[in-house]
């Protein structure tokens, strides 16, 4: 899985898409920060993004002028919440290309909107001997969750395993659908890691003719790319709003909506309810059944302003751009001696999350080393230790991209990387 | 800009010294930091009189857990294990001569907890250590 030969190229001008990328740097503030007299070059997008101006004059414009409880109040601001907050929940299902709202459930991010999968749809349609399909290239979220369920339930986990090249083995896939099935399936859309991106439509429509329902974790795609859920044909999908320019603590369940309604309430509380009574309630219908108690309000708010800004500039757009980017990244690394970059070589297969280690310098060592010229980089096991594994190593170093990055910052790594040798004497 | 990583933190990361195992060690405790995968381990021999007459560390990790669990080996050997008790992080952050961050603390200071969880626990007095020892991470 690891590559170190490099492939020279001629410099490919990404300006011709044109993609104003200088532009975009305008509306981030955050990137104008400087520490110890450096401006930073931000290459942790996969852990968070940034935000727009326009992102978070919306969160100062709702909490200024109109913030109210939604739903409940029968008063000025607190209807121009309400409706501020459902044009969000719209505009994120027309974003994604949903049937309707409804289908839209706001949650804290990816990883509550897989955990309410497992807790509500799981601990009513699985039992004893049930399979749960996953990968070798989940993130902790997408895993932990299974594991408590099948503790629950005596269901069990099958894995699929992943190619030397950082893609999904498709026959074990195959395999693991012909051998006894599975209730669900559940795979990341693109690797945090290895930036793989899975070819999860073809396996959604695998699945299917296996009855198979399949959960697309969609955290690292959803920001970066065009996602259509009714092309995907996917059961249930989790992004979180954060990687998306939008705020922290909100994110999205969408469900096909036959799915939400036969699925049991998450959490109990107040919103969720039409009646209660002493011994029993009953429930609204979705998507507010599963959002109880007084919710983000203005994270949906902040999250439906980051969805205007991305459309905007538009997906297809990001998405080239970062597709050369990727390129770029790939070529100016590879060129350094002694580098291990994982995942494929491919940018038409990835994303610009790029993982690597360099000679025998600690990837928390390189990380230290890259801050010391104001550089932001995550090392670690990224949440994938069953990845780190399979890989062979306790850790890497991952610089991961997003729309307002440029060719100048992959640069500022590269040479970075080489001073990092320099002091390792490498 | 200046690095933490001196030629003093290098040459102790790729070449410790007191790196490897003691047989039959009177104090020997083990310790990884989860978040960066460290792992360090601690073997002490005592003579006559409480001091320490040998000691070695094992383990795998970043340059900073390594090349400060290797000094402080160093550091301790010879000492009586009332001296070794009064050693504080600012001992130990010292030796590797330079700022870090919060996260990278953890990997500096590994090596201090692993010591002094094997002499408390050694002494009897783990207990009423804990306090101390959580503030070493
Ligand atoms: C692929 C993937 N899944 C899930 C998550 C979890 O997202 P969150 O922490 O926003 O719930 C992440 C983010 O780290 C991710 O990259």
């Amino acid at each position: 899985m690891q590559t170190s030969k490099s492939t020279p190229r001629p410099k490919e001008r990404v300006s011709t898409l044109a993609f104003d990328v200088a532009k975009i740097r305008e509306d981030f503030p955050i990137l104008h920060r400087q520490v110890d007299g450096r401006t930073i070059a931000y290459l942790d997008n996969a852990a968070t993004t940034q935000k727009p101006k326009q992102v978070i004059d919306t969160l100062v414009n709702y909490y200024t002028n109109y913030n109210a409880n939604i739903h409940r109040g029968i008063y000025r601001i607190s209807e121009e919440a309400t409706a501020a907050h459902e044009a969000a929940r719209a505009k994120i299902a027309q974003f994604i290309n949903a049937n309707s709202p409804q289908e839209i459930v706001f949650v804290r991010g990816t990883t509550e909107a897989i955990n309410l999968v497992a807790q509500s749809w799981g601990r009513h349609n699985l039992g004893p001997g049930d399979g749960i399909i996953l990968t070798q290239m989940e993130h902790h979220s997408n895993i932990v969750p299974w594991q408590l369920l099948c503790r629950e339930k005596h269901s069990h986990l099958k894995y699929v395993g992943i190619t030397d090249d950082g893609h999904l083995d498709g026959s074990d896939y195959q395999m693991q659908l012909e051998n006894d099935g599975a209730k669900l399936v559940t795979v990341s859309h693109a690797s945090n890691v290895l930036g793989t991106i899975n070819p999860v439509r073809e396996m959604i429509r695998d699945a299917h003719k296996h009855n198979s329902r399949v959960l697309v974790d969609a955290a690292q795609s959803v920001p970066h790319m065009p996602v259509d859920v009714q092309d995907l044909d996917c059961d249930f999908l989790a992004f979180s709003g954060h990687k998306m320019c939008g705020p922290t603590g909100i994110g999205v369940l969408y469900a096909k909506k036959e799915l939400l309604d036969s699925m049991p309430p998450f959490h109990g509380g107040g919103e969720m309810i039409r009646e209660v009574h002493m011994y029993e309630s009953t429930w609204k219908d979705p998507p507010y059944k599963f959002e109880a108690g007084t919710t983000n309000i203005a994270g949906a708010i902040g999250l439906g302003a980051a969805v205007d800004y991305l459309n905007q500039i538009g997906m297809r757009k990001i998405r080239l751009y970062e597709q050369e980017l990727t390129r770029y990244v790939l070529d100016s690394l590879s060129r350094i001696k002694g580098i291990s970059i994982y995942g494929p070589r491919d940018p038409t297969q990835r994303e610009a999350v790029v993982s690597f280690n360099v000679g025998d310098i600690h990837a928390h060592d390189m990380a230290t080393l890259l801050d010391e010229d104001a550089i932001c980089v995550r090392s670690g096991h990224h949440c994938a230790q069953p990845l780190m594994e399979r890989l062979g190593v306790s850790a890497t170093t991952r610089a991961s991209f997003y729309l307002y990055n440029t060719e100048q910052e992959v640069d500022r790594l590269a040479e970075s990387l080489e001073r990092a040798k320099r002091v390792f004497k490498l | 800009m200046s690095s933490i990583y001196s030629d003093i933190i290098l040459d102790y990361y790729r070449y410790p010294k007191n790196k490897g195992q003691i047989t039959n060690p009177r104090i020997k405790a083990k310790d990884s930091n989860p978040l960066c995968g460290d792992v360090v381990e601690i073997q002490m021999q005592l003579d006559g009189d409480n001091r320490v007459s040998e000691i070695k560390f094992d383990g795998h990790g970043c340059a900073i857990s390594q090349a400060s669990a290797s000094m402080l080996t160093e550091l301790v050997k010879g000492k009586s294990l009332d001296e070794v008790r009064k050693i504080a992080k600012e001992n130990v952050l010292e030796l590797i001569g330079g700022e870090l961050s919060a996260v990278r603390m953890k990997c500096a200071l590994l090596s201090l907890k692993v010591l002094k969880t094997g002499v408390y626990t050694y002494l009897g007095s783990l207990e009423e250590s804990k306090e101390e020892i959580s503030n070493l991470s």
